[in-house]
């Protein structure tokens, strides 16, 4: 079995590295070459000058944030409208304003964290037109920040142009990719049609009524692009958006690769390929722990059923047999490292210690993590670390030669309690309140978890969920919406704020004293501060949700 | 330098946004979908559903889903959190530590009255995550043979015969030797025998 898993995490190491380096090529040509013309010229004659324009990170967030207000806006009136526009053959009625609002900010921010069940409140129209594009756009907002983010620690003082960046990620990279997966599922037998739900009567003679939709357009984008909002409530585990072993293997593989891929579109655009490796590497240290440590607490067996006559295997609560054993719980330890947040088994249903994985995977939200966002995540700890040995031998850190000072470091310090604050000051919030306290589905240690989780995850733009939580309130659905917004553009804007600092200083010459973070020893740095720093400070309620759970749940 | 965040420089970037904004959902949204929609005209079948239809050309459900069974002549797929409703799938989303999953067990067992000494496939008393899981463990099949022999009144070997019928839909998985069986398929090839 383990074998079986370790080579769905070589499979995609393998593919990412030429498809980071394509990317690299993709985002940043030639701008003289066929392509470089080519696609400016067009974007020109579309967009107006603005959008091929050389931009300052200023410049370059503020077309960011303008292009993600008209994408929440654009999404909001067609959610909110859906029970006007075409493509609705089961009738979908109106939602309610507090869902589109946290359905348009999750999408929005990459986070696809979902308070409704897609076959049951959303018109095919929403899924594609409102959903569906969003997974595009979110995800090639991202990547586009981290090609800003590494120009800017290349050294110049221009980061390129956000719609540049992004029209070329969306349609050179994403849309091919989503084309060829949506292909390979679709043989895999995803459906793929506009016909309505279809009432089928049983062999017993009762009726059953089978939702269907464009199912295969909508999962190859949710898992490429580290979306992970689901065409069905019960997202990959269901049988129409995940039918087969096979299928299941496919959806692995593409939930990692664009996060792998972007740390090689790292490397190369800074040009800086040793650091890559270097941070890669200790991205896929913590990510062969979480699979297996997730694998590990999840073949034991689930406590309810001790003391009954029933065979002793790996707890299958929550979990589909088709993928095999160990499937949910590697897929529990992918979605939550690299920010995608589908599911192929319900995490609620997790052992209470194998629930431990995915929220210490989105407290540091950093092994691999979103498209993009993730490295610029990491980026913080790199500061972080780089800072802590310069203090310790006594010298000026440094950082792509360029001096670290207290400017980079009040930035980089504010961007990393942005995320304790807002998953530890939530959770405070809605346990000591009805707001949480009243929406759990199980009790005590387990409740808090679910709270905890929700959180966690929408504050790591996550999306996954401990789905017993009754989310759907307007409590609920405001507090994780703001929570998600901020969530997603204070950590981008932040870094690049860093970064460009950096790019304005005067290069330091390299001298025999200055400290490498190209080396194995650095990246024991990196590794060490993400975890005494990015995990330790959930120590307590790690201790106080899926800790307590389990030892309370032996004594049965 | 002028500041980036004058009123001209606003609404300069917003008619550059509204402008992609059209692009951006005609290629991702439409063109995207009318490409694998056009793809997936070439297996009709699976791509509306993988339904199975009675003779009559009648939808009987879907070979990719699991229906409600009850009856004691035919074989009972796992146990479903949203009553096997394929329009709104669910799990259960219990804690596997809680008491109420230890209640639930305790009425699962008592339908499936294992003999003393017989131990139950675990698959029979956990929720699938879908609500709607196809398949049973090939275990957990042979677990409710004498059930649905007695029920129809022909041998457990007729019974037998039937699930290892390479029509039942039993699948291996590859790589980590898994038997399963898909449920409905399994119920509808017995009825089609006894005919």
């Amino acid at each position: 079995m383990s074998q079986l898993y370790l080579l769905l995490l070589v499979v995609p190491l393998l593919l990412s590295w030429p498809l980071g380096l394509a990317m690299a090529r993709l985002i940043e040509p030639d701008e003289a070459s066929g392509y470089g013309l080519w696609t400016s010229g067009i974007f020109r004659k579309i967009g107006g000058a603005p959008v091929i324009e050389e931009q300052d990170w200023k410049r370059y967030l503020l077309s960011m944030m303008v292009f993600n207000v008209v994408m929440f806006a654009f999404v909001t009136i067609i959610l909110a409208l859906q029970q006007w526009l075409p493509l609705n053959p089961d009738a979908k009625g109106p939602l309610e304003a507090s869902l589109i609002f946290n359905t348009a900010a999750s999408f929005v921010t990459n986070t696809n964290l979902q308070h409704y069940s897609g076959e049951v409140s959303m018109s095919y129209f929403s899924q594609l037109f409102g959903l569906m594009w969003l997974q595009f756009v979110s995800a090639g907002t991202g990547i586009a920040c981290l090609a800003a983010l590494a120009r800017a620690l290349g050294g110049k003082q221009t980061v390129g142009n956000y719609y540049r960046d992004l029209l070329r990620i969306t349609f050179f990279i994403l849309l091919p990719l989503s084309l060829f997966v949506a292909l390979l599922l679709l043989a895999g037998g995803v459906p793929m049609t506009l016909d309505g739900a279809i009432v089928a009567h049983t062999l017993e003679g009762a009726t059953q009524t089978i939702a269907r939709g464009p199912v295969a357009a909508m999962v190859a984008i949710k898992q490429l692009g580290t979306n992970g909002g689901g065409f069905f409530g019960g997202n990959s585990a269901h049988p129409f958006e995940n039918p087969s072993f096979f299928t299941n293997i496919v959806e692995c593989v593409t939930l990692v690769l664009l996060p792998m891929a972007v740390v090689w579109m790292f490397g190369r655009i800074t040009g800086r390929m040793r650091d890559a490796v270097v941070i890669f590497s200790v991205m896929m240290a913590l990510l062969l722990l979480k699979s297996a440590a997730a694998i590990w607490f999840e073949s034991a067996p689930a406590a309810a059923l001790s003391g009954f006559p029933v065979d002793i295997t790996p707890n299958l609560e929550g979990k589909e047999l088709r993928f095999g054993s160990g499937a949910g719980a590697f897929w529990a330890a992918l979605t939550t490292a690299t920010s995608n947040g589908s599911v192929n088994c319900m995490h609620d249903s997790l052992n209470p210690l194998t629930g431990l994985v995915p929220l210490a995977g989105m407290w540091m939200n950093v092994v691999f993590g979103g498209v993009g966002v993730g490295l610029i995540n990491m980026f913080i700890f790199i500061v972080v670390g780089v800072f802590i040995c310069g203090m310790m031998v006594g010298r000026t850190p440094e950082y792509f030669g360029r001096k670290v000072e207290t400017r980079e470091m009040t930035l980089a310090l504010l961007a990393l309690l942005v995320h304790p604050a807002l998953i530890l000051g939530g959770t405070a919030l809605f346990a000591a309140t009805p707001a949480g306290a009243a929406t759990v589905l199980n009790n005590g240690a387990h409740g808090f978890t679910e709270i905890l989780y929700e959180f966690t995850s929408a504050a790591a733009n996550n999306g996954s969920g401990f789905e017993g939580l009754a989310d759907n309130t307007v409590p609920w659905n405001i507090a994780t919406g703001v929570v998600m917004l901020l969530g997603r553009y204070i950590p981008v804007i932040l870094p690049l704020a860093i970064a460009s600092s950096l790019a304005s200083k005067q290069p330091v010459p390299k001298t025999a004293g200055t400290l490498r973070t190209d080396t194995l020893l650095f990246g024991l740095i990196i590794l060490g501060s993400v975890v005494f720093i990015g995990a330790l400070l959930f120590l307590p309620v790690a201790v106080l949700g899926p800790v307590a759970d389990h030892l309370t749940a032996i004594n049965h | 330098m002028t500041t980036i965040l004058s009123f001209r420089e606003l609404t300069r970037q917003c008619w550059v946004s509204l402008r992609l904004l059209p692009l951006t959902v005609l290629i991702c949204s439409l063109l995207y979908t009318l490409v694998i929609l056009m793809a997936a005209r070439v297996i009709p079948g699976s791509s509306s559903g993988s339904l199975v239809r009675a003779e009559n050309g009648e939808v009987i459900g879907s070979t990719l889903l699991a229906q409600q069974f009850t009856r004691p002549e035919y074989f009972w797929p796992r146990p479903s959190a949203v009553s096997w409703n394929a329009s709104g799938s669910g799990g259960s989303n219990l804690s596997p530590a809680s008491l109420v999953m230890r209640q639930r067990t305790e009425k699962l067992l008592a339908a499936l009255s294992p003999k003393k000494g017989e131990k139950v496939p675990a698959d029979l008393v956990t929720a699938s995550g879908s609500g709607l899981d196809p398949h049973i463990s090939i275990d957990a099949a042979i677990f409710q043979v004498p059930r649905v022999a007695r029920a129809r009144g022909i041998s457990c070997d007729q019974v037998m015969s039937v699930i290892n019928n390479p029509a039942s839909g039993t699948t291996t998985i590859p790589v980590l030797n898994e038997s399963l069986v898909n449920v409905l398929q399994l119920n509808r090839l017995l009825d089609r025998l006894q005919k």
